[in-house]
């Protein structure tokens, strides 16, 4: 570590914080216990910026910008949770409830899921939106594995995880705006797929949407804080 | 191949076409084509040959007014026929050097005097598959000058001098694109071409690749040289197979005459380019996606910065501009920037290409100086408003765009100006609509385009869209409340603000315009189940629901 670090100071949310040069807003801020809240982004993932709960205000600018993928610079002035900011937050997770059919109660990640402790700590109490219910499938061919597409909200950890830990590339999208869905190879039964049954997709789905059969009925705990532990080690090597 | 023997080659064409006596052009583009142009040329073939006179038969791109198609010019007077059929190829074959038939003749002066053609300036005039054609007309006149007489910074001087901006419709500065490309870091960058035109009611750019492709391989080139790249992609969509053709023979036929490939010009200037098919996404239209396109993964877009002038294709500097920006590069060159400069307004200089479509007398192609009134446009050059029906609303930008109500017809068409009414300029689709087009409606059609065309990468392009889609429905229905429309500005505003790329972040614009300058409109569908224009069926509905 003999090159220089560059230190950046800014401002987020009125607290005065450094980072280094190449530190995304979102880093910086939970380091400093700011909570930005986030559902596409993962440490030891790569991010896409798609899920847009992350957004927030820089001063001299009236456009809203992703956490995850905006870089740092010196002076920056960062406001995470203005009023319109959570305007937005609250309206996205109501999209979200709407646009499948997230039915908590019977869900296997009820009281471990993502999406509804966004939405707890949003204050959201009710959908305005008119649900969609579209007819959507269950793919249980795996032996240890299903794959509930009416709890998937097309975060796409699943297919950042499979390619770029797991090296496998067995999730991907298909189709296309509304209809787009994660699928297995190219749309086979998950069962039948190249899957190498690491098991790392569940980990990382921060809903129901994928899980464990043998978890069904009882708990249902994911753990993805393993990823970069994961990357530490193999970067150590 | 250098300067003279361009000369020599522009001489030699016209030598050649000097033998004949007449020239008929017969314009072949999609909108001519479809109503039999390609009989027509056959026809008049056969004419030619049975008349025993020395007549060239020429076919070209588009030539502007498509309504009046198939559209023929008869050279050297110019004359212009409209609704030329196979069956008149007699009659106009023997009216040459007489008075042509009365029936074919068309009254388009006005249609054509207010317009400037810099873009479309071969258009119609050479053949397209035909290199010595576009050379003809001093076409790579411009590539070979800035090889042997200027530096790479120089090219770009002119071009940020011009006050070209991007036509693609974000309207970002051309000359400034090309200068951070040309600054930015490596050996290996790239030059790309947007040609996956896909706004409804546009067709700018396909007319451009069709009728006049070397114009656009020779900005590329151009472009190429200014920022150091040799290898060029143009990214074309695969539901326009004419303009894939037409490119495919003129890179083959620049290729053949040196003006591509390597040691250009006798210089040491290498550039090639390939062509790329999209697959029929409306987003790939969108830089970023279209070169993930290009590299052969999903198109979608990604965040921004890093702008592809930094980090483009396969990771390395890539200018990416449209192809009508291209399209006026070579006059630039040639011209000066200045020349380029004095054209336009204040803040938008030069001409556009719209294509003008709709409820106007005069549909087609039309290109203008920015800054002209639309009114101008609309009552001169389309000729007004057809069948006694009257003007509602102009509708420019595609689906990013906005409805601009008749009572502002005085508005100057520039970047900031329809950008300030509620809408933009984009790619440059036009479309005219009278007092039989339900203006909610309208905006249902546009968000039910976002909507099957969002990508689903971002959550309020993917699912708001479709939310607004439920909503305007709803309203379009007669089953909308208060609450409903409450709910669509709310969401309008989500999507505006918090989608990705510029598919969603423009996606709201035809509702928040409609909802801007026809608010009536929408409040008689949901407080009076009345649909003013008599285009919803409330009726039907409200039986079906009874």
């Amino acid at each position: 570590m003999s090159d220089a670090v560059e230190v950046k100071t800014l401002i987020i949310d009125g607290q005065e914080v450094s980072a280094r040069r190449g530190q995304t807003i979102l880093e910086v801020a939970r380091e400093n216990d700011i909570d930005i809240p986030t559902l596409c982004h993962l440490d030891g993932l790569s991010d896409v910026g798609a899920c847009r709960l992350c957004m927030v205000e820089i001063k001299g600018s009236n456009k809203l910008q992703p956490a995850c993928v905006t870089a740092v610079f010196e002076g920056m002035e960062v406001n995470t949770s203005t009023e319109r900011l959570q305007k937005h937050r609250r309206t996205i997770l109501e999209m979200l409830f709407a646009e499948r059919n997230h039915i908590c109660s019977v869900c296997v990640s009820n009281g471990h899921c993502e999406l509804q402790s966004l939405a707890q700590e949003q204050g959201l109490t009710h959908i305005r939106l008119p649900y969609r219910n579209p007819d959507l499938s269950v793919d249980a061919s795996h032996e240890r594995f299903t794959v509930d597409h009416n709890r998937c909200i097309l975060c796409t950890r699943c297919v950042r995880v499979c390619a770029e830990v797991e090296g496998a590339h067995v999730w991907d999208v298909m189709g296309r705006g509304i209809d787009s869905m994660v699928i297995t190879d190219l749309h086979e039964e998950w069962g039948k797929s190249t899957c190498t049954r690491c098991g790392k997709c569940v980990q990382v789905c921060p809903t129901g949407a994928l899980f464990d059969k043998s978890k069904i009925g009882s708990d249902h705990p994911k753990c993805p804080d393993f990823l970069p532990y994961l990357n530490l080690m193999r970067e150590a090597q | 191949m250098t300067l003279e023997e361009l000369e020599l080659i522009a001489r030699s064409v016209k030598q050649e076409n000097a033998v004949c006596d007449y020239e008929i052009n017969v314009c072949m583009d999609l909108a001519c084509a479809s109503q039999g142009s390609e009989q027509l040329r056959e026809a008049l073939f056969r004419a030619a040959e049975a008349s025993g006179k020395k007549i060239l038969i020429r076919r070209t791109g588009c030539m502007g007014p498509c309504s009046s198609g198939p559209l023929v010019r008869v050279d050297p007077e110019e004359t212009l026929l409209g609704r030329v059929h196979a069956n008149d190829a007699e009659a106009v074959v023997a009216s040459l050097g007489s008075a042509p038939p009365p029936a074919l003749q068309c009254d388009l002066n006005e249609h054509f005097d207010k317009q400037v053609r810099v873009v479309l300036e071969n258009s119609g005039y050479i053949d397209p598959e035909k290199i010595d054609d576009y050379i003809s007309r001093e076409g790579y006149k411009a590539l070979l000058m800035v090889l042997n007489e200027m530096t790479p910074n120089g090219v770009v001087h002119r071009i940020t001098e011009s006050g070209l901006r991007g036509r693609g419709g974000g309207g970002y500065p051309t000359g400034l694109k090309w200068s951070t490309v040309a600054k930015a870091g490596g050996d290996v960058k790239y030059v790309v071409c947007n040609g996956d035109e896909g706004d409804p009611g546009a067709f700018m750019d396909r007319s451009v690749m069709e009728g006049d492709p070397h114009r656009v391989i020779e900005g590329m080139a151009i472009a190429a040289y200014a920022i150091g790249a040799s290898k060029g992609y143009i990214y074309v969509r695969a539901e326009y197979p004419t303009a894939v053709a037409r490119l495919t023979t003129a890179l083959r036929e620049a290729r053949r005459r040196s003006l591509l490939g390597n040691a250009i010009g006798g210089t040491t200037f290498n550039f090639d380019i390939e062509i790329r098919l999209g697959a029929g996404a409306f987003v790939c239209g969108e830089e970023t996606a279209l070169l993930a396109s290009i590299e052969g993964r999903r198109g979608t877009p990604r965040p921004r910065p890093p702008y592809p002038a930094v980090s483009g294709l396969w990771g390395k500097p890539t200018l990416i501009n449209n192809v009508e920006t291209y399209a006026n590069i070579a006059p630039i060159v040639r011209n000066g920037g200045r020349w380029f400069f004095n054209m336009g307004s204040e803040r938008s200089k030069g001409t556009k290409v719209f294509a003008l479509t709709g409820r106007i007398t005069h549909t087609g192609l039309i290109e203008v100086p920015l800054g002209i009134k639309l009114r101008e446009i609309i009552e001169g050059i389309g000729g007004g408003v057809p069948g006694g029906h009257k003007l509602k609303a102009i509708q420019t930008g595609g689906p990013s765009g906005g409805c601009i109500p008749a009572n502002m017809l005085d508005l100057g068409v520039s970047y900031d100006a329809l950008m300030a009414a509620g809408s933009i300029m984009g790619s440059g689709g036009m479309i005219v609509m009278d007092d039989t087009s339900c203006m909610v409606n309208v905006a249902r059609f546009f968000i039910e385009f976002c909507m099957t065309e969002s990508c689903g990468k971002c959550i309020p392009c993917r699912a708001g869209t479709a939310q607004m889609h439920t909503l305007l429905t709803r309203i379009c229905n007669g089953a909308a409340t208060m609450e409903d429309l409450e709910l669509l500005e709310d969401l309008c505003s989500t999507v505006k603000e918090a989608s990705l790329c510029g598919l969603g972040q423009t996606a709201p614009n035809p509702v928040l315009s409609t909802l801007k300058y026809f608010r009536n409109e929408y409040l008689e569908h949901i407080l009076h189940k009345r649909c003013p224009a008599g285009v919803c069926n409330i009726q039907a509905h409200a039986e079906v629901m009874a």
